[in-house]
């Protein structure tokens, strides 16, 4: 379970998270929409542990632990996944020795063997076979010359191989063509299961025509300003978020 | 988080060097300082022929009249010949019958460097190769000489070889390097102590990997080994040198040389893994690697490359250079240099083109980390005959923190219309991006940067052979842990 509490976090004095407060339980499934400057991607990056933002207040607990204490390494392997919005190209490295160096770290983390090259290539099969990702693309260097999609597919094969109990999909929906888009949500929706969580971070509502949320979370100048069930994603779609603007003005 | 990574940072350039032991070992030295009295004690000591003592004391005396160069972008202590040891050798029975007669001390020395002496250790092993060790001025051991002579193939110590083979060694020696070459090359011709030899005849190829590993164990102690391949008609041989020195606080001077000769359809690859002491994270110590090594691509369609990954050393000075004189030669280097903490590197090649159709390839990496200085220094030259000649080079340098230099300095001289040049250069600094997507994947920044600077020299180290690539990638990691502040 993550619960983020009154969470402030700045960058060079400037506050862009406000107080946020936000529960999520295994099991679920929750958007968090917002207008552009909102604070989205500051919240998912805190999370994540990039350390661009410093946390003035609050405090996050993820399965009882103090999230914020942990380094990113940690927190990845305590079960949380970053989905990045730009996913970033390490060349040279093959995407088959980085997932194999980060599986192990999770592995070794949790006091469980190394996958020996067997182990590890089948579960690959595996997991490339439930998210439709290419084979070409996991013997190419990581996301190196990837389309826009094809690295967020790259995400979402990620996170199948890393197993987390809470993801956190930053604007993985942007840049996508609908091809592309119904693989990805295709591939969390494979993914979901009784013990882990989502959490969707999009601007628009198309992706959640895909993966249907049980909760959305409006984010407004650094606070969630509006939650609801599914039907909240198409009011802003009709309407914008210029009602929302409006009716917290501050 | 800031101050997470700077204590890494801390952590990891604190680390000490592996390779820092010094052997507790009796040593046969001469007094410091150098005359012609010193180059005839050595020359005397090796027991040499009257030709080879004339030929050190003619580089001597050409060597005094040079000065040390100063145009390579490297800050250097002045360096003063005479306080410096020209001859140290650990003392052993006079004659070995076997390798067992290695003195347990120096055979311990190398095994803790993961050199094995020991010929059924490495034969009882998938692959052999075949090992020169020179400890300090002398060579200690050969190991596999005669599976290989049954083959033809001469590997012994260069001071060996001036005994058994001094018709070869005449007729080779200073024909790619001669001693007026320059200020250093002079000196090792003078003092030079031993090194290997390796003679591969016509239509042989060397079934095992060759190698020399270099270590400087005494005080005060210059290292001048020098070390002469040849490669006749359709032959073939790769070659493999390694370097480690003690952890001391005063630097000592390296300068040797290197000469390759290949045949026609000749094709010898040459390898280094330097990891000779780069002095402290203050700057205190280190090695300073002044080396000259050129291969002469002699026959029509000979092949040379170079391959080195230069880690340690506190002044790195080198440029392992072809000459392409056959029609039709070509010659290659890949070059990994990363420099950390206090380290200077002024490395790169030089690729003369004279014969028609030959080509040459250049791909340079360089890493540059703490307060270091990094440079890229290489030369093509395109002689008026060289017709078709074609050139790529490829100059890239990777920048860690804010207070190091990378430098590229290319040279191109084309003097023939026909020729094909292409230089590319790139410059980047590790991204903090790169880092932070790896610890979203569960890697500690130490892990990451290792992983990111082992992709970016991925090319050169494929061309390493296997249990060196490996080898060096562990070191590239060592070298560079948490290096990112």
């Amino acid at each position: 379970m993550l619960e983020i509490k009154n969470l402030h976090a700045k960058i060079d004095d400037k506050e862009i998270l406000r107080g946020i407060n936000l529960t999520v339980k295994p099991g679920e499934i929750h958007a968090i929409m917002g207008p552009n400057g909102s604070g989205k991607s500051t919240l998912s990056s805190v999370l994540a542990g990039s350390d661009v933002y410093e946390v003035s207040e609050g405090s996050v607990s993820f399965y009882g632990k103090d999230l914020l204490a942990l380094p990113a390494e940690d927190r990845a392997r305590e079960g949380l996944f970053y989905s990045f919005q730009y996913p970033v190209e390490i060349p040279g490295v093959s995407m088959v020795n980085f997932m194999r160096t980060a599986l192990n770290e999770h592995r070794k983390y949790n006091n469980l063997k190394p996958y020996t090259a067997g182990e590890f290539l089948k579960l690959m099969r595996e997991k490339k076979n439930l998210v439709e990702i290419d084979s070409n693309l996991t013997n190419r260097s990581v996301n190196e010359g990837f389309s826009g999609g094809e690295k967020k597919k790259n995400e979402i094969f990620q996170m199948a191989m890393l197993e987390p109990r809470v993801a956190i999909l930053d604007e993985t929906d942007s840049g996508l063509d609908i091809d592309a888009l119904r693989i990805v949500a295709n591939g969390v929706n494979k993914l979901k299961s009784k013990d882990n969580a989502t959490i969707i971070i999009t601007h628009y509502q198309r992706l959640l025509d895909y993966i249907i949320p049980d909760f959305v979370h409006v984010l407004h100048n650094g606070r969630i300003v509006k939650s609801a069930g599914k039907e909240l994603a198409f009011e802003l779609e009709e309407k914008g978020y210029d009602w929302i603007k409006k009716e917290f003005e501050d | 988080m800031a101050q997470d990574k700077d204590q890494i940072l801390e952590e990891v350039t604190a680390n000490e060097y592996k390779y820092g032991f010094s052997t507790e070992i009796e040593t046969d030295t001469i007094p410091k300082g150098l005359n012609e009295d010193v180059v005839r004690i050595i020359s005397a000591k090796k027991n040499e022929p009257e030709w080879m003592l004339e030929y050190r004391l003619t580089a001597f005396a050409h060597w005094k009249t040079m000065k040390q160069p100063d145009w390579a972008k490297l800050n250097i202590a002045e360096i003063d010949f005479q306080d410096i040891i020209y001859y140290a050798a650990p003392k052993q029975r006079p004659k070995l019958d076997s390798m067992d007669d290695v003195d347990p001390e120096l055979r311990a020395t190398f095994e803790k460097l993961g050199i094995s002496l020991n010929e059924q250790k490495v034969l009882a092993g998938v692959t052999g190769v075949a090992v020169d060790a020179v400890m300090d001025s002398i060579s200690v051991s050969t190991t596999f000489k005669e599976t290989l002579a049954e083959k033809g193939i001469i590997f012994c110590s260069f001071s060996e070889a001036v005994q058994e083979h001094p018709d070869l060694v005449k007729k080779y020696m200073g024909s790619v390097v001669p001693y007026t070459d320059n200020f250093f090359a002079a000196l090792n011709n003078a003092v030079f102590s031993d090194g290997s030899f390796a003679y591969i005849p016509k239509g042989v190829r060397c079934p095992i990997e060759l190698s020399t590993y270099f270590r400087i164990n005494a005080m005060n102690t210059g290292q001048f080994e020098r070390t002469l391949i040849v490669a006749e008609e359709d032959s073939y041989v790769s070659y493999l040198e390694g370097c480690t020195a003690p952890q001391r606080d005063e630097n000592q001077l390296h300068a040797a040389i290197v000469e390759i000769v290949a045949m026609q359809r000749a094709e010898v690859k040459y390898s280094t893994v330097q990891n000779w002491y780069p002095g402290d994270k203050n700057g205190k110590g280190g090695i300073y690697n002044f080396v000259t090594k050129r291969a002469l691509c002699k026959g029509d369609y000979s092949k040379v490359m170079w391959t080195q990954v230069e880690t340690g050393s506190a002044i790195t000075w080198k440029y392992p250079s072809c000459i392409l004189m056959g029609d039709h030669s070509e010659g290659k280097f890949y070059s990994v240099a990363v420099t950390n903490n206090y380290q200077q590197a002024d490395t790169g090649t030089k690729m003369i083109h004279i014969g028609k159709n030959t080509r040459s390839l250049i791909v340079s990496k360089g890493v540059s980390a703490g307060k270091s200085q990094n440079s890229y220094r290489g030369l093509v030259r395109i002689n008026k005959r060289a017709e078709n000649a074609r050139n790529y080079s490829q100059c890239d340098s990777l920048l860690m923190g804010d207070q190091c230099g990378a430098h590229t300095f290319p040279y191109l001289e084309i003097n023939n219309s026909t020729a094909v040049v292409e230089h590319e250069a790139t410059t980047s600094k590790i991204g903090e991006d790169q880092i932070f997507y790896c610890n979203t994947r569960g890697l500690s920044t130490e892990q990451a940067v290792g992983l990111i600077v082992n992709g970016y020299v991925k090319e050169v180290i494929n061309q390493l052979p296997m249990e060196f690539a490996v080898e060096a990638q562990k070191l590239l990691q060592i070298s560079l842990e948490g290096s990112v502040g």
